[in-house]
């Protein structure tokens, strides 16, 4: 204490020596994580002013509301744009409920063996099977249809809304159970013991404190999900989806054709306004998704709680 | 609730006689348990429990008295908490707990075949350690049990007697929508009792309700402890002796030393267990050689 009061202090507050060391590996990652994150904001920005510039002269409500055609600046959106909005309207109903329904059961209601943890594995694996599988398991067992020694497990649904549907529906599957089990398993035991210690049943307890804890969580596996069969082209294109579609979807189980595969079509054709059509696309694809995911966000952001 | 009587007297006194003579390691010394008098609301009787492997609780034969407040006290690891457990069936949750001997709730055996642990803890309700309400309003916290039981009369008035009751109500009343979350700690804890009593039960469990409250708020859930105690049976699991002394009137010092886990080794009224302990270990850990 005397010391203090005199010239000099008998230590330092500066950095000096090993803490100065480890401020100076802190003040490094800094910059590193924040290079990172500029890369890849730069590589995004790089392609998106690359498509608008491209691209926006052709936005208009006919370049939407056209029929695709020959002639680059009569061709249009309409059929993949209508084919899209069912398809991927389809894929969120039977994907979302399936998947938060399968984790509720593995994760709250399965017991827990071996077997439990076989299916999880194999769910987590499923969830880096490429895309192209699972247009082929479409094409062979929902458009052809599916015998089994003269039974028929599944009917062919041919080419449709509904066979597309199906095909995306499998292929996110695994991912958004994933993302919905590690929501689930984010509520903290406290909540579950206090709503069974009230004489709540097991579904009681899922309904009124579980899901709604897990929601947030949920939701951002289930943007991620749509994101991917948003543009999901090679799986469609299996199941027959390229096609030149000239009416309106009205119903699951017409042919149809979607935004990327049409993108696909026109960056496969020679004229240089079918590539002035393709970067249009995108953008209008680009609108659509951030869009889908907007709603998820609303909802994630309606059931954020801390705990 | 009361197709009681029969079978309890007999074969608790029977069983009890037969552990001294096959595993005197796992029993008391003779006199260490003094069985309260008057309504008994739990029986215990030669109850062991393990965790998979491990063995968690051996042995433990009490009565727990209707209308009092009983403490279970005792070092960390001791088996007090997984004994409070049992008795609203709270580790059937974990999967590897297997149970042996029996437990009655006013003659009933909690672990009988026909019984729906839904049913037990709408009757044995529960109060946590760490407050854990949940995060809807202060109201849905409180009317959450009724709720899911079917409650038929008037949520609203319930919700006020329960809060009320649970020494909540003037510091609430005027914002019941707020969250459950936003309460202090201590105000967190009394939310839980309320919750727990809106339920109408018969026994609260409380374990450990004090520890991760100030000083004030303890004495407030202490007060509150003594008041409930007029129509509730009580039963609190506390590492603090003190507090054990201040509002028990029974107390069971329970223990797990290098032969048997999870043992009772002395048991009676909190008067008598604190001032002129029986067994060796209780007076060694009351007055705080060990633990």
């Amino acid at each position: 204490m005397s010391a203090a009061s005199e010239t000099g202090t008998p230590f330092t507050l500066k950095a000096t020596g090993h803490v100065a060391r480890r401020q100076r590996l802190s003040r490094m990652s800094r910059w590193v994580l924040f290079s990172a994150t500029m890369l890849a904001v730069f590589v995004l920005v790089y392609l998106m002013q690359d498509v608008v510039r491209l691209g926006w002269e052709r936005l208009s409500w006919d370049f939407l509301t056209s029929y695709p055609s020959r002639r680059p600046l009569d061709a249009g959106l309409r059929s993949s744009l209508l084919g899209w909005l069912w398809l991927m309207g389809a894929v969120i109903v039977m994907a979302v409920p399936l998947a938060i329904g399968s984790a509720l059961f593995i994760e709250e209601f399965a017991p827990r063996n071996w077997f439990t943890e076989l299916v999880r594995l194999n769910i987590s694996n499923l969830a880096g099977v490429p895309s192209i599988i699972y247009g082929i398991l479409g094409l062979a067992v929902f458009v052809r249809g599916f015998d089994l020694w003269g039974i028929t497990l599944f009917p062919s649904l041919g080419p449709t809304i509904l066979a597309g549907a199906l095909t995306l529906t499998l292929m996110i599957l695994p991912m958004t159970i994933i993302a919905s089990v590690e929501a689930i398993r984010q509520v903290p035991p406290s909540i579950r013991d206090g709503s069974l210690a009230l004489g709540a049943t097991q579904w009681q307890t899922v309904w009124h404190h579980i899901l709604p804890g897990a929601i947030p969580g949920i939701m951002t596996g289930v943007i991620l999900a749509i994101a991917r069969a948003a543009g999901e082209t090679a799986a469609l294109i299996m199941i027959g989806a390229f096609a030149f579609i000239a009416f309106d979807n009205t119903s699951l189980m017409q042919s149809f054709t979607t935004v990327p595969i049409q993108i696909y079509n026109w960056t496969t054709l020679p004229q240089e306004g079918f590539r002035v059509n393709a970067a249009a696309g995108i953008i209008v694809l680009m609108t659509l998704v951030v869009g889908l995911n907007l709603i998820a966000v609303v909802i994630r952001e309606k059931f954020r709680r801390s705990w | 609730m009361s197709n009681s009587v029969d079978l309890r007297p007999a074969s608790t006194g029977q069983r009890a006689a037969e552990g001294t003579l096959e595993r005197p390691m796992a029993q008391a010394q003779p006199g260490a348990i003094v069985e309260p008098e008057g309504e008994i609301a739990i029986t215990i009787e030669n109850l062991s429990l393990w965790y998979g492997p491990k063995q968690a609780l051996t042995n433990v034969s009490m009565k727990i008295p209707a209308r009092k407040v009983t403490a279970l006290i005792g070092p960390s690891g001791c088996g007090k908490s997984t004994l409070l457990r049992c008795i609203n069936r709270m580790n059937d949750l974990i999967p590897t707990v297997r149970i042996q001997g029996s437990l009655y709730y006013h003659g009933v055996n909690l672990y009988g075949p026909d019984i729906d642990p839904v049913e037990v803890r709408r009757r044995i309700g529960m109060v946590f350690q760490k407050p854990n309400p949940f995060p809807k309003s202060i109201y849905d916290n409180v009317a959450f049990g009724a709720r899911v039981n079917g409650f038929k009369g008037n949520l609203d008035q319930l919700v006020e007697q329960s809060l009320r009751r649970a020494a909540l109500w003037e510091e609430v009343k005027d914002n019941l929508k707020k969250s459950g979350l936003a309460l202090s700690g201590g105000q967190q804890q009394r939310l839980c009792i309320a919750r727990a009593i809106a339920n109408q039960p018969d026994v609260i469990l409380m374990d450990e309700p004090c520890s991760a409250l100030d000083p004030i708020a303890t004495l407030k859930i202490e007060d509150l402890m003594r008041e409930l105690v007029k129509d509730y049976t009580i039963i609190i699991v506390t590492h603090n002796m003190q507090q054990a002394a201040r509002v028990s009137d029974y107390t069971a010092f329970m223990l797990t030393d290098e032969q048997v886990t999870g043992q009772l080794v002395e048991y009676g009224p909190t008067e008598e267990l604190f001032t002129t302990p029986k067994d060796r270990r209780t007076e060694d850990y009351i007055s705080g050689r060990f633990g």
